[in-house]
């Protein structure tokens, strides 16, 4: 590779990660990951459960510390400051398995308080953006009620307006649809692909293989902390190149 | 402090011993009465067992044992400090076992009190086979949560005038003038009574956690 | 039988019985500032790294909740001179209310804050929300929702406790009626009337901190 298309290649990349070691005390949980996210592109994270893709995506906004590698999140590169983690974090959103909207807010103030506390919004644009973005996850009839009062993929929406309130350059998803009702799963599925379809950076830790197919512009397999594959849908469902990846679709694709 | 001290202390503890044991046993009896009424589903029973609780839970176990001890004089019963104690105690302790046990009669599942019906069961065996021995077993810890209190209560009869640990720690301290060391040990005479009591509820209540889990 | 009630003693003792009423309300409220105090001070220690500081929040604790008040006071009012503290009984029995306060605060609090699960302060920070920021406005009042009902009945159970205060004399209700009583020999009328003062005392206490709870902690939950 020449020095210019490193060049070119930072530039447009969204995030980079570079040799990326985690450990847990003495477990180490991510072996030298390496990955590369376009703007605009969508990765779809898969792999069994603790095979470290969830420790992965928890990395890319420091909920999770990082010791060995660099990431670099729209250029920026994400140290152990507080203050680049928290410039890193007012760009990159995110959405929860439990959602963990917050239980004493009504819908619209679970919206209005990180851009009204972290970006230091007016209270009158943080609502009108809010409210916006409720509409567009479909649910801003309910902005003044209580978290409790929802059903969970109601909540699972606000939780992604919420994110959206930041007008992040990324939205990480963490196995979104994993705590919801079977009934539930495709509302939550439409509001991501809407997302997707405006252009949004994502990277979705999920088992809906279906989205990935429809929406990811490449699929990554993990396992024991490491990326064992990737490649985009078409390739990576019907011609999987390692045995483990094999088993794995074997397992998911046979369940459903 | 010498063993003659020690052995006076020691008698006011059987004496403490001796309330805390009257008082819980016709407690429970009691308590059990106040809970089976104030979960009736009669609502004049209901109203009256809620604020025979609600008095108790709302004044000073001391006022409680002052109220009896001359209450009960006025009404014509000459009784001692140690039965008057007793009568004080054991409807102090009724108020609370009863809401205690009020409580875990109405966290049994309805379903259960619904079958035992279905079954044809009458309120008697519906709650002596059915819905008390799951209500005991979930009131356990909080139920030996309250023995504790009591024992740590029956020191305010000292006040009323009745020679239990603590005024017998009181008239040593007078006549030897070491309150600290009295004291000192009256207090691990209570704690030997009631830590054992305190981990035993403590590790009910994990149990209990654990197995609901 | 021919007793026959007569509360006229009582009723002259209305104005120092309702004013002891203010002395039984400040030892109460200066015990539970003091047990806040001592309960998240506690818990503080209780974290700590340091194995020796948790032993002794777990030994203070242990050793207030299984032995009497009674005694409790007893021991810091004659301890206190020896450490060279001199004080009048009222602060004494406010220290004691605190001390025993405390120790119960400690284990309410504890719970609260393991009651927090780790997924709201995640999402307070992936939102850009620093640390502070998220325990004020995000942890703060569900942890305080979780722990007001076991503290404020705490809080009752203390106002209830201030009348063994009298033991050493501080000036409270119980105290009052006390010499109320040995003055008139009307001991069932004064102690009747006194308990009745408890009633609302403790009624007035519930009504506050219901008012309060429904004030700020009204959102619904699961």
């Amino acid at each position: 590779m020449t020095q210019a298309a490193i060049q070119a290649d930072a530039s447009d990349a969204m995030i980079t990660m570079t040799g990326v070691g985690k450990w847990y005390g003495a477990f180490q949980a991510l072996h030298n990951v390496d990955i590369t996210v376009a703007q605009g592109e969508k990765i779809v994270l898969c792999g069994p459960s603790g095979s470290g893709k969830s420790t992965l995506i928890r990395c890319i906004n420091h909920l999770e510390a990082y010791q060995e590698g660099e990431i670099r999140v729209g250029g920026m590169l994400l140290g152990h400051q507080s203050k680049t983690i928290d410039a890193v974090r007012r760009e990159v959103g995110m959405v929860f398995q439990q959602f963990n909207l917050f239980p004493h807010l009504t819908v619209l103030q679970n919206c209005m308080l990180a851009p009204v506390k972290a970006l230091g919004l007016g209270k009158a644009d943080a609502e009108e953006r809010a409210r916006q973005l409720l509409e567009r996850v479909k649910i801003s009839e309910q902005a003044e009620k209580y978290p409790a009062q929802l059903s969970g993929g109601q909540q699972q929406r606000v939780a992604i307006a919420r994110a959206l309130c930041m007008r992040p350059k990324v939205m990480l998803f963490d196995e979104p649809t994993s705590a919801l009702d079977p009934e539930m799963v495709k509302e939550v599925l439409d509001t991501m692909i809407a997302l997707a379809e405006e252009g949004m950076t994502m990277i979705c830790v999920t088992h809906e293989m279906g989205f990935a197919r429809q929406v990811a512009d490449r699929v990554i397999f993990m396992a024991s902390g490491a990326i064992v594959e990737e490649a985009p849908p078409a390739e990576f469902f019907s011609n999987p190149q390692h045995e483990r990846t094999r088993k794995f679709l074997g397992e998911i694709l046979g369940r459903h | 402090m010498g063993r003659d001290e020690f052995v006076f202390l020691l008698i006011g503890l059987k004496w403490t011993v001796a309330l805390s044991v009257v008082a819980f046993i016709c407690g429970c009896i009691a308590g059990l009465i106040v809970a089976l009424a104030r979960t009736s589903g009669i609502t004049l029973l209901e109203r009256i067992t809620a604020g025979y609780i609600a008095v108790f839970q709302g004044t000073p176990l001391l006022m409680q044992l002052f109220v009896v001890y001359y209450g009960l004089a006025l009404i014509g019963i000459r009784m001692d400090a140690w039965a008057a104690v007793s009568v004080g105690l054991t409807l102090h302790a009724s108020a609370y076992l009863g809401e205690i046990w009020r409580g875990s009669i109405e966290a049994v599942p309805k379903g259960q009190t619904e079958a035992a019906k279905a079954l044809a069961l009458r309120y008697f065996s519906r709650m002596k086979d059915v819905v008390l021995p799951q209500a005991i077993r979930i009131s356990l810890p909080a139920t030996i949560g309250f023995l504790v209190q009591l024992i740590k209560g029956t020191s305010l009869a000292s006040i009323v005038g009745f020679t239990e640990l603590t005024r017998a720690g009181n008239i040593i301290s007078n006549q030897i003038f070491q309150p600290i060391t009295v004291f000192g040990i009256v207090g691990i005479l209570y704690f030997l009574m009631c830590c054992p009591l305190t981990i035993y509820g403590a590790h009910l209540e994990r149990k209990f956690a654990a197995s609901t889990r | 039988m021919n007793y026959t009630l007569d509360f006229t003693p009582v009723i002259d003792g209305l104005p120092s019985l309702l004013s002891a009423c203010l002395g039984t309300f400040f030892l109460a409220i200066c015990g539970m500032l003091l047990a806040t105090v001592i309960g998240i001070g506690g818990v503080v220690l209780r974290q700590s790294p340091i194995k020796a500081l948790r032993w002794l929040v777990i030994g203070f604790v242990e050793i207030i909740r299984n032995t009497p008040f009674l005694v409790q006071i007893f021991f810091i009012y004659f301890a206190l001179p020896l450490a060279g503290i001199r004080l009048d009984p009222t602060p004494t029995a406010i220290i004691a209310l605190g001390i025993n306060g405390g120790a119960y605060a400690i284990e309410i609090i504890r719970g609260g804050v393991q009651s927090i699960s780790k997924g709201q302060m995640e999402a307070g920070l992936a939102l850009g929300l620093h640390k502070a920021q998220v325990f004020r406005l995000i942890i703060l009042k569900p942890a305080l929702r979780a722990i007001y009902p076991s503290l404020t009945s705490q809080f009752v159970l203390l106002t209830l406790s201030t009348s063994i205060a009298s033991a050493i004399s501080a000036y409270e209700l119980t105290s009052v009626s006390q010499r109320i009583e040995s003055d008139s020999f009307r001991s069932f009328e004064v102690y009747f009337t006194v308990t009745v003062f408890y009633l609302v005392i403790s009624w007035v206490m519930m009504r506050i901190f219901a008012f309060f709870s429904a004030r700020y902690f009204s959102y619904p939950v699961k």
